[in-house]
């Protein structure tokens, strides 16, 4: 009987087990967050995200060297997705860390928010590790949804909210018009599997020059765009990450960049290759462009958070330079270059955290003055962070920015590696501002903040203020984030081999090139 | 294949970060021994040295990063040596000076000096272009923190303006040094390798020569400073603190210098020439601007900063003269200055203790009828800084000349007003603060013991130098003289 031969696919659940992890992990957080006791709720559930993206990563290293194609070609299981979904789980670790004592998750509850931590993960590695332009539009709204809301979770300050509207306005926009330009692409070339585009557009002779195509591509540029926040569809990027809670700034800043850059990597080297004359040169430009107008943006801000935010902008603009040179070398480029990025950037934003805490001067440099003396464990972490988002030596950063020009100058794009190192320069004048005021201005509390604190040997009279300001203090796990990434920076920047070879594996997975 | 080199470029570093664990009051001690071992080392090198080979001695030779192209490549020849030796001798000198001050947090003071001169001495020992510009890019970053937390009234503007200014030079460099490894990779089909010796055997067309050397200049000409490139100086030399003003005055700028003829003497033979006029005129313009600007300027230490961009035009056009004397002499000449200037900082500190903390000369004079052994060390100084004949630095500066003599006579002729005005300028300092009416503030006394512990060692080396000039000479010239000349002859001249 020929019913009998039916048959579902063939489903490689090892191939799929830290997606698997990751969402099992979010529903059992979530559950747990309903619990009545404080203890579940408070330390349980992070602790169990945590857990959870050890799994993850676990699994992922269990899974290093294989490459297959899982539920019938929907996903890619190489090493370009496991080194990204290792840069995930880091950077989630990182943020649940960041978040523990955090009034965020407090205020939203804590199942919820570390749920939709975890689900934006997942989200993350569908999509880098998608294709077919289904699973990667799937990919991107499972990442986009959650981190809307995680946006806004800090209920009773507006512009928390004020940010998780205008990403949610923004990103839908963004998603909208990818999905046109998905659409378009569907239509010229007959399949939404990334082989079979890139077949069509290899076969079809005239095919590159395709109005279709080239509609279908812009419009998905224009969309992967927004959410690289790559110029000049960056300008959400400084609202919203001023006003989301500063974990999940730092969460986006890094791993929502490293799963935009993913899919770009993905869907352009191995989809679009043969048409790469249509989408590198403006794909340069927009590098460009992004690179001046992030470093020029960030030159007068006094917010760290927005400071931090246009320095992304720009960042973004380097790591382009390694897509637009369709190589290999491109790819190993960026791909190293999003994990450098990630400590340097988890490194400075567990500082800002650290300061949002102790001092009433919240995210402004200020907050910083004098910090050389007093925390010298803060200021270390971050001054290594800053030296290398400038791109100096004997950090990563100069390694990463290396390899980048390497890259655009072996790729015949030697104008886009001078663009590089003009914007290092304009950016040195934001970095050391950050830099001078740690080392070489008075502490606030020098100068006479004392007004500020409270008098001596009084408390606040307010409802459990004496054990709020007991966590204030105590946030050794946020030093420890801030230690260990800018260490990593550091590290990284004398013996950078061992991510060498990590790298070299994600570039040659990329097998088309 | 020998440690020696690595174990020299680390030591500092490795003191310096020492001298972090100490006591406060014990950290300048701890760096000063650092400074003493490698100045040691130096010594034996100096005496060690294989006159008779013109190249690399001590090779250290470790692959670093593989799929760069970068390696751990470090050697010591006759260029580089005297640079080694001028580095270690005024580090000691100013690490001893600061061990002997009062300050404020003296661990994180001496930690980055230490860092400052391990960076200095790995920019002199690389022999790798990738790993030239990382050292180079990193011994400002010392600087930088160095000035902006014990420098002067507006130290963080003068320190942000400094590091900003020179690291546009040094990050065109940066993007120049990729794609010199990449270019001549791609020129001769082999694997990226940034080592000298390897970029030196595959050439590169002449139109991207041009544009490297054009980029790699930049870096070196901000770096020096060079007229018109200087405009960080003046507030950076104001601001800075000066045992960090008298190392970088006296060696950071020759790194520069060093830097045109260890890397684009022999990477861009057929540049050099081509923009050999223009960097004449560049260093013509910077000898006759300096010295104009030092005479008529009276802080002292301005004074000095613009008789060392004077001194830096001398030895860029000994360097641009594309033969062997005008090399030699501006080895020559960046030692005999660097060990004259870091004195004559010194100096200026004393003065300007004993003029009530002013630096402006109009507020010195007479100094010397209470002191007259420093009177005699200032004199030996602004002797030597003057080209005295008879001095190492007119020995340096004749050779020079002599050399740009033979190929552009009129850029020497026209340098030759550069060396009279330098001998105002130089009397003028040591005249008004010394001699003339005593100024109103002053209160003159003898040196103590610790500066002439300081000083007296410089001035000896001065003396040395100046009666034995040959020790150096005789030790550069193997491979100085072929590095330096024209295109047709480097690729026979040049050292495995």
């Amino acid at each position: 009987m020929t019913l009998l031969a039916v048959s579902g696919p063939h489903i490689d659940f090892a191939g799929l087990s830290p997606l698997v992890a990751v969402f099992g992990g979010a529903l059992i957080v979530l559950m747990l967050g309903l619990a009545r006791s404080r203890f579940a709720r408070e330390t349980l559930v992070p602790s169990l995200s945590i857990v959870t993206l050890l799994i993850a990563l676990g699994c992922g290293i269990w899974q290093w060297g294989e490459r297959s194609d899982l539920i019938a070609g929907a996903l890619r299981l190489d090493e370009l997705t496991l080194i990204l979904t290792f840069l995930f789980c880091v950077a989630g670790i990182a943020t649940v860390l960041l978040s523990w004592r955090h009034v965020a998750p407090r205020e939203a509850a804590h199942g919820e928010y570390y749920a939709l931590l975890l689900t934006s993960i997942a989200g993350m590695i569908v999509l880098v590790a998608s294709q077919n332009l289904v699973t990667l539009f799937l990919g991107f709204e499972l990442l986009s949804i959650p981190l809307y809301v995680l946006c806004a979770t800090e209920m009773r300050r507006a512009s928390s909210l004020e940010s998780g509207l205008k990403y949610l306005i923004i990103g839908s926009v963004g998603s909208a018009t990818l999905l046109y330009g998905l659409a378009f692409l569907y239509g010229a070339t007959g399949s939404t599997d990334f082989a079979g585009i890139a077949g069509a557009i290899a076969s079809g002779g005239d095919l590159v020059s395709d109005p279709l195509l080239l509609t279908g591509i812009a419009l998905a540029i224009v969309g992967l765009a927004f959410k690289a926040s790559t110029a000049p569809f960056h300008q959400w990027t400084p609202d919203v990450y001023e006003g989301a809670p500063t974990p999940i700034t730092a969460f986006m800043a890094v791993a929502t960049k490293a799963a935009a850059f993913g899919v770009i990597l993905r869907l352009f080297d191995v989809a679009l290759i043969d048409a790469a004359i249509d989408w590198a040169p403006p794909l340069a430009v927009l590098a460009a462009v992004t690179i001046i107008v992030g470093n020029v943006g960030a030159l007068g801000q006094s917010s760290l958070k927005r400071l931090l935010a246009y320095s992304s902008v720009a960042q973004a603009g380097y790591m382009l330079a390694g897509v637009v040179v369709a190589s290999r070398l491109g790819v190993q480029a960026t791909v190293f270059y999003l994990a450098v990025y990630l400590a340097m950037n988890l490194a400075a934003f567990a500082v800002i955290v650290a300061r949002e805490r102790e001092t009433p001067l919240g995210d402004d440099i200020a907050a910083l003055n004098g910090i050389g003396a007093s925390r010298p464990l803060l200021a270390w972490p971050m001054t290594i962070a800053m030296l290398g988002l400038a791109g100096l030596p004997a950090t990563a950063g100069f390694i990463g920015k290396f390899y980048l020009i390497d890259a655009a100058v072996a790729g015949d794009y030697a104008w886009l590696g001078v663009f590089i190192v003009v914007g290092s320069m304009i950016s040195l004048a934001y970095y050391l501002r950050v830099i001078a005021a740690m080392w070489m201005r008075p502490s606030a509390e020098e100068e006479g903040a004392a007004a500020l604190a409270p008098p001596p040997g009084q408390q606040p009279a307010l409802a459990g203020a004496s054990e709020e300001a007991s966590g204030l203090r105590a946030q050794g796990e946020v030093v420890f984030v801030a230690v260990l990434f800018g260490a990593a920076t550091f590290v990284l920047g004398i013996v950078p081999s061992p991510l060498f070879n990590l790298v070299r594996d994600a570039g040659a997975a990329v097998g088309l090139l | 294949m020998t440690l020696h080199l690595s174990i020299v470029l680390w030591l500092p570093l490795v003191f310096g970060v020492l001298a972090m664990t100490v006591r406060p009051k014990d950290a300048g001690k701890v760096a000063l021994l650092g400074t003493l071992l490698v100045l040691a080392y130096t010594v034996v090198f100096l005496v060690d040295f294989d006159t008779s080979s013109g190249g690399l001695q001590y090779v250290t030779d470790e692959t670093w990063i593989a799929e760069l192209g970068i390696s751990y490549k470090l050697g010591l020849d006759g260029l580089n040596l005297l640079f080694v030796a001028l580095t270690a001798i005024t580090w000691c000198a100013a690490t001893l000076w600061a061990s002997f001050q009062d300050f404020e947090k003296p661990r994180l003071f001496f930690f980055h000096l230490m860092v400052g001169e391990t960076a200095v001495l790995g920019a002199l020992f690389a022999q790798d272009l990738a790993l030239f510009v990382l050292f180079f890019d990193l011994m400002l970053i010392p600087f930088f923190f160095l000035t902006g937390m014990w420098g002067g009234p507006k130290r963080i503007a003068a320190t942000t303006k400094m590091v900003i200014y020179t690291l546009v030079g040094s990050l065109l460099m940066l993007t120049a040094a990729i794609a010199t490894g990449v270019l001549a990779a791609e020129g001769s089909g082999t694997d990226l390798s940034f080592a000298f010796s390897d970029l030196a055997q595959r050439s590169l067309g002449e139109r991207s020569q041009d544009w490297l050397f054009l980029f790699f200049a930049a870096a070196f000409l901000v770096k020096m400073p060079a007229f018109p490139l200087h405009g960080w100086m003046p507030d950076a030399y104001r601001n800075m603190p000066l045992p960090a003003l008298a190392v970088f005055s006296a060696v950071l700028s020759k790194v520069a210098a060093y830097g045109f003829l260890r890397v684009c003497a022999p990477l861009f033979p057929s540049a050099m020439e081509q923009f050999q006029t223009l960097m004449l005129a560049i260093a013509l313009a910077g000898i006759l601007y300096g010295s104009a600007m030092a005479f008529t300027t009276t802080e002292s230490r301005l004074i000095l900063g613009y008789s060392s961009l004077a001194q830096l035009g001398f030895i860029t056009m000994g360097v641009f003269a594309l033969n062997g004397q005008g090399a030699q002499g501006a080895v020559l000449q960046s030692f005999n200055h660097g060990i004259v200037v870091a004195p004559a900082f010194f100096i200026v500190a004393l003065l300007a203790a004993r003029a009530a903390g002013s630096e402006d000369i109009r507020d010195m004079g007479g100094i010397a009828m209470r002191a007259p052994a420093l009177a005699a060390m200032f004199l030996v100084v602004a002797f030597a800084t003057l080209a005295m004949p008879g001095s190492a630095n007119f020995a340096g500066e004749f050779l020079i000349l002599l050399g740009v003599f033979q190929t552009k006579m009129v850029f020497a002729i026209l340098a030759f007003i550069g060396v009279v005005m330098a001998s105002f300028y130089a009397l003028r300092l040591y005249i008004r603060a010394m001699h003339n009416r005593t100024g109103p503030r002053v209160q003159s006394r003898e040196m103590s013991l610790r500066d002439g512990l300081v000083l007296v060692p410089l001035v000896l080396a001065i003396i040395a130098i100046s009666v034995y000039p040959q020790f150096a000479l005789e030790r550069t010239e193997k491979t100085v003289a072929p590095t330096a000349t024209p295109a047709g002859e480097v690729a026979g001249g040049q050292t495995p």
